[in-house]
């Protein structure tokens, strides 16, 4: 990438070490669903701003709209009815969309060198130009986050507006939150924001708030605030213990040298076996 | 001396469309497989068109392979003989042919080969078919993907394995390739590898 700001640590199937003398600031966006009222701005934001318009869908009965991710929709506001306490009815509201992990699985699982690509600033960011359209990283992702767009067969999800973070602007769903709910910064300041929100929301009875930042992915440049921190499956089945699932990584990991050094060996064995034995040969034709 | 008619013109080439697709299907699968093999996708038109066109070679080489299965199924029953072959596989590698239990139309080697690509080469296609992108992939769950590419990686390496123990062979075993090329092998091969086989054939 010709932006310093977007240079690369991490590049798909690639095993030589991308440039990294360079080591800017870590940037993360911070989503506190204590203050998000659902009104979907970031969902229009995100279209607006990265030229995204899906199908007009149908009503499943609830505020999700569009009802899932898709190559056109990166985010999407997930609506949890949930009763924590017995007759408290509590609206979670979730901007699902890429998590951008420190440890991304989709980039480990994909197999096109460069089509996912991570930056120093910690963005997982999908080059569709490279992408083959295999869908390896669907199986690499442990948020369920990528989709293969039925147009043209490229994977597609947040970029956490790179283009707008690589000159110094913020992503368009944050520019657009009219509750502050949503905000960007560097990692550490985001942690520290978060930790004022917590200290507040511990104060007003939410006892188990807590940042989510899961460390089985490495931590994560998107995170969130949630009250109930306890149990994150509360909000729309976000994962407790997210991790890249260990058969993608025996498969991405040791498979992928092992079994190619034991295709070698075989063809050396034979050759070698050929050297010292010799062929089988049949005696009459020999004299033929 | 003469010569032993041991395929016919169908059997060739039902075995050689086999063959050239799994050539296709092994390049295009392994250039998917590690980075390093990713320049092969230059044989097929590039990344995308590699990522098209390996299910379609796969799946030919899945029905030319049934076919030649059932062609190939009775010869290929394991016998008492053959376990007592394979218990002295050492002489073979070493061509020490002498005394050697008497096979038939195929060793144990390649009877178990074939077994190998009975199993393997449906397991292939099942687990190819749950990833197949864009056309079945999307009906399985993600628990199922992840099964899929495992199995089809660890079945595909298996049966490369396999495909390269049998390239070999050809090679080693002299005047074995004409069998597949020509249809024919002389009287002599046919009585030193396949004596069971040579009398069959020539009531000797």
């Amino acid at each position: 990438m010709a932006l310093q700001s977007l240079d690369i640590k991490a590049r798909s199937a690639t095993t030589t070490q991308p440039p990294v003398a360079r080591d800017p600031i870590h940037v993360a966006k911070l989503i506190d669903i204590s203050k998000c009222i659902g009104c979907k701005a970031c969902q229009v934001a995100c279209m607006e701003w990265n030229d995204l318009r899906d199908e007009v869908g149908t009503n499943a009965g609830t505020y999700d709209n569009p009802r899932d991710l898709t190559a056109q929709s990166w985010t999407v506001m997930r609506f949890s009815e949930v009763e924590v306490e017995q007759g408290r009815l509590e609206w979670l509201i979730r901007k699902d969309g890429c998590m951008h992990c420190e440890d991304p699985g989709c980039l480990k699982a994909c197999p096109a060198p460069g089509a996912i690509v991570q930056s120093v600033n910690g963005i997982v960011d999908f080059h569709q130009e490279h992408c083959i359209g295999c869908g390896y990283c669907i199986t690499g992702c442990p948020f369920n986050i990528p989709r293969i767009s039925k147009k043209d067969s490229k994977a597609y999800k947040c970029t956490l507006c790179s283009d707008r973070v690589a000159v110094g602007m913020e992503p368009a769903c944050i520019k657009t939150c009219p509750t502050g709910a949503l905000v960007f910064g560097t990692k550490g300041d985001m942690i520290r924001h978060a930790e004022g929100r917590i200290a507040d929301l511990k104060e007003r009875g939410y006892a188990n708030a807590a940042l989510y930042n899961p460390e089985g992915v490495g931590g994560t440049h998107v995170m969130y605030v949630l009250q109930h921190g306890d149990q994150p499956e509360l909000y729309a089945n976000l994962p407790k213990d997210p991790h890249i699932s260990p058969l993608v990584s025996v498969w991405k990991g040791i498979t992928k040298p092992l079994m190619s050094l034991g295709i070698g060996l075989a063809v050396f064995a034979g050759f070698f076996h050929f050297i010292n034995a010799g062929p089988k040969e049949v005696e009459e034709e020999k004299a033929d | 001396m003469g010569t032993i008619q041991r395929y016919t013109a169908k059997e060739r080439s039902n075995h050689w469309i086999v063959a050239i697709a799994f050539v296709l299907a092994g390049l295009s699968g392994l250039a998917l497989f590690h980075p390093a093999f990713f320049f092969l996708t230059n044989l097929f038109g590039g990344g995308p068109w590699t990522r098209i066109l390996h299910p379609f070679i796969g799946a030919v080489m899945f029905l030319s392979f049934m076919a030649m299965a059932a062609r190939f199924w009775r010869a290929n029953q394991i016998t008492t003989a053959d376990r007592q072959w394979m218990g002295r596989i050492k002489d073979v590698l070493c061509n020490h042919d002498q005394n050697l239990p008497e096979v038939g139309k195929y060793n144990a080697g390649q009877k178990y080969l074939f077994w190998v690509m009975v199993v393997s080469i449906p397991v292939l296609l099942l687990s190819g078919i749950v990833i197949w992108q864009p056309w079945f992939a999307p009906f399985f769950p993600v628990g199922l993907l992840r099964v899929a590419v495992v199995v089809h990686a660890l079945v595909a390496w298996i049966l490369i394995l396999g495909i390269i123990v049998h390239m070999y062979a050809a090679i080693w075993v002299k005047g074995s390739v004409r069998a597949m090329t020509r249809g024919t092998v002389s009287e002599a091969w046919a009585r030193q590898h396949h004596r069971a086989w040579y009398r069959d054939m020539t009531g000797k």
